[in-house]
């Protein structure tokens, strides 16, 4: 689950890490009532969407009155930004925070992910803070620097002196650096992120190191232990085929094709999407139904595929293992009677109970082709998106 | 021959009185896998689907004589259930289940890497040694009769694409000697390069299919391996090669796998060690049928 930065700030100020002050506001109004609020010389205008490169894009503004931050949250609020993290659609903003402006001596980097290879948490850091640090990671990755979280210990002291030692930082700067580290790992740990990165993180002029930006995500594995965080979530950067699919516990991400699938398990349905396009179609969706679907959770995932207007032809794919395929057809037969199916549909059953789930499907009347194999499957969804017969 | 499992293996079942451990212990031993044992706290004495139960895995151990452990209990006792195993005796865990914290599993990983005992996943469909018409060592949630005994190792972070290549298998008469499901979660216990490591020595096994997915680098490392060490065939399938990058934030991801994990690249480093790689999820019976001949 991916949270706003103005909300990671506040997840990072309770764990004790230093952050800039301010405010929210939906509505130019309310960014102008923010600036006076603060009542300092000199604030920044940032919008708040689940992506990094806000910059870039246009989203991030420095305003020296009340004025300029009303006009300059009228120029943010309601704008689509597209950045490299968001995808070709973009995200439209809905709101913005107004913090003060810090005096800004030096830009670092800091982030704690979860590194497969090593199989923990592993904290980065880097003298090379800002914008460009995917940029440095490619070109010069000795200037990023590593520590390993042992589970169930956290940073060690020295781990964090040694980073801090990295990163450059000395006098009381040092000490401060070295409390930013130690508390960015306990909130990770602590909260089951997946990540928690601070970027930049800043040496101010009097030697303070404070969060100017907090990106956090949380495991959606680890959230049964932190329902408190769940107010964080906001549906509206979420896609609401995505939200809708996630009522019936499906995993599914929209796409650009024309293509609906559904599939159970992610690697088949992943293969499903790749030879799709091998035959000459595009995917709509990714839509893994998962190892045990129910006769509900076919029928749900049946009418999001169904809801999409982009979708031409509808491609269920099934290896019943666990799901049987009967259910599956049960299920996908009730949800096309339901919706009263308007698009061409092609199944391909196959695994457990395959006889009685292909009876159920030719008993059922419904105008749908069928597929023995992977192959013949794709090549008449791809025909049948076309215009083609299905 | 196979490797790790065969069909004189002794099985417990944690969490057998649940309802998926219930379910699929009949199924395992409807195929014929020898499940001796089952655990679940508080209900030892009892008996599930035939199967005597235990208060712990040690107790199940001791009175059985049981050597893996598979594991059906909810993703927020997975981990506990994986190290009280790992602790009781057996030299075998194989994990079935899914949406287990990721943080769970460092510190599993943390505590396993110490100890004799090998982990199968977690978010994994098991083990499987075929070793007869619908009839074997099915440790796991996988539909036995698509098996058949025979000359090919599977190994793959997928679940239902392993059916599919099993299948495959089946249909072109080729058969398999043990499949292994290592999971799809970021941090599992056995990796590509081990299960290569073990069909490279088992006699039974001519040729190895490995199915990998997008993410991580663990089959960039089994190129490296297969490169190496393997002398037999291998035919590789990467699934995700139309995924598109995803919908991020932040730059961590980005940076901790140094721009690797796309299928491009991985295709690129299995083909480079001389992998057989099927453009298809379609072909991989096929291409592993024409590689052995």
């Amino acid at each position: 689950m991916k949270i706003h930065e103005y909300q990671a700030k506040e997840v990072l100020a309770r764990f004790g890490v230093p952050v800039p002050s301010g405010k929210i506001a939906e509505t130019p109004e309310e960014a102008k009532a923010a600036f006076e609020a603060l009542g300092k010389p000199l604030a920044v205008v940032k919008a708040q969407i689940h992506a990094g490169g806000r910059g870039k894009a246009g989203g991030v503004k420095l305003v020296r009155s009340a004025d300029e931050a009303y006009e300059a949250a009228k120029e943010i609020l309601g704008k689509v930004l597209v950045t490299h993290q968001t995808g070709p659609g973009g995200k439209k903003v809905e709101k913005v925070w107004v913090e003060e402006g810090s005096d800004i001596a030096r830009e670092l980097y800091v982030a704690v992910t979860v590194d497969r290879k090593r199989q923990c948490a592993v904290m980065m850091a880097s003298q090379e803070g800002g914008m460009e640090i995917e940029e440095v990671a490619a070109k010069t990755p000795e200037k990023i620097y590593y520590e390993p979280i042992l589970p169930g210990f956290g940073l060690q002291p020295y781990q964090a002196r040694e980073l801090a030692f990295k990163l450059g930082l000395s006098g009381a700067a040092f000490k401060n650096g070295i409390k930013v580290l130690t508390k960015l790992s306990q909130c990770f740990t602590a909260l089951d992120c997946s990540i928690a990165e601070i970027n930049p993180l800043v040496v101010t002029g009097d030697e303070q190191v404070i969060a100017l930006d907090g990106k956090m995500n949380f495991d959606g594995n680890g959230l049964f232990r932190h329902p408190e965080l769940m107010e964080y979530r906001d549906l509206s950067e979420e896609d609401p085929k995505e939200v809708e699919a996630s009522k019936y516990g499906l995993n599914y991400i929209a796409l650009d094709g024309n293509i609906g699938c559904m599939v159970n398990g992610a690697g088949l349905a992943m293969a499903t999407m790749d030879i799709i396009k091998a035959h000459g179609g595009m995917p709509a969706n990714f839509l893994d139904v998962g190892g045990s679907a129910t006769k509900e959770q076919v029928a749900g995932a049946f009418k999001i595929l169904i809801s999409d207007p982009h979708v031409q032809a509808i491609l269920v794919n099934i290896f019943g293992g666990i799901a049987k395929c009967d259910v599956i057809a049960q299920g996908v037969v009730d949800a096309a009677k339901e919706v009263s199916l308007d698009r061409p549909l092609v199944v391909r059953l196959e695994g457990t109970n395959v006889e009685k789930g292909r009876a159920i499907l030719e008993e059922s009347g419904l105008a749908l082709a069928t597929a023995k194999s992977l192959d013949e499957a794709a090549e008449k969804a791809v025909a049948a998106a076309k215009g083609g017969a299905a | 021959m196979s490797v790790l499992v065969d069909a004189n293996t002794k099985v417990l079942v944690q969490g057998i009185t649940g309802k998926h451990g219930q379910f699929h212990t009949e199924q395992m031993l409807a195929y014929g896998t020898q499940v001796v044992a089952g655990v679940t706290p508080g209900k030892g004495g009892q008996k599930a689907v035939g199967v005597p139960v235990f208060n712990t895995v040690a107790d199940a151990v001791e009175a059985t004589g049981a050597e893996v452990s598979v594991i059906y209990v909810p993703a927020a006792f997975c981990a506990d259930a994986i190290l009280e195993s790992a602790d009781g005796g057996v030299r075998l865990i194989v994990a079935i289940t899914e949406h287990i914290p990721v943080l769970d599993m460092a510190k599993v990983q943390a505590i396993l890497k110490d100890k004799d005992v090998r982990l199968i996943g977690p978010n994994c469909p098991g083990i499987i040694t075929p070793t007869g018409d619908n009839k074997g060592c099915k440790i796991g949630i996988m539909p036995g009769y698509i098996h058949k005994p025979g000359r090919v190792g599977v190994v793959s972070r997928s679940g239902t694409l392993t059916y599919e290549a099993v299948w495959q298998l089946t249909c072109e008469g080729l058969g398999q000697s043990t499949c292994i499901g290592i999971g799809g979660d970021p941090i599992n216990g056995t990796n590509f390069v081990d299960c290569l490591e073990l069909f490279e020595q088992d006699e039974a096994t001519e040729g190895v299919i490995m199915i990998g997915e997008i993410g991580g680098t663990a089959e960039e490392e089994a190129a490296a391996f297969i490169k190496a060490k393997m002398s037999k065939p291998v035919v590789g399938f990467i699934a995700g090669l139309t995924a598109p990058p995803g919908k991020r934030m932040g730059h961590a991801g980005a940076i901790i796998s140094g721009g690797k994990g796309t299928a491009t690249e991985k295709i690129a480093a299995l083909k480079e060690a001389g992998v057989h790689v099927s453009e298809s999820p379609s072909l991989l019976g096929a291409t592993m049928k024409k590689v052995l001949g």
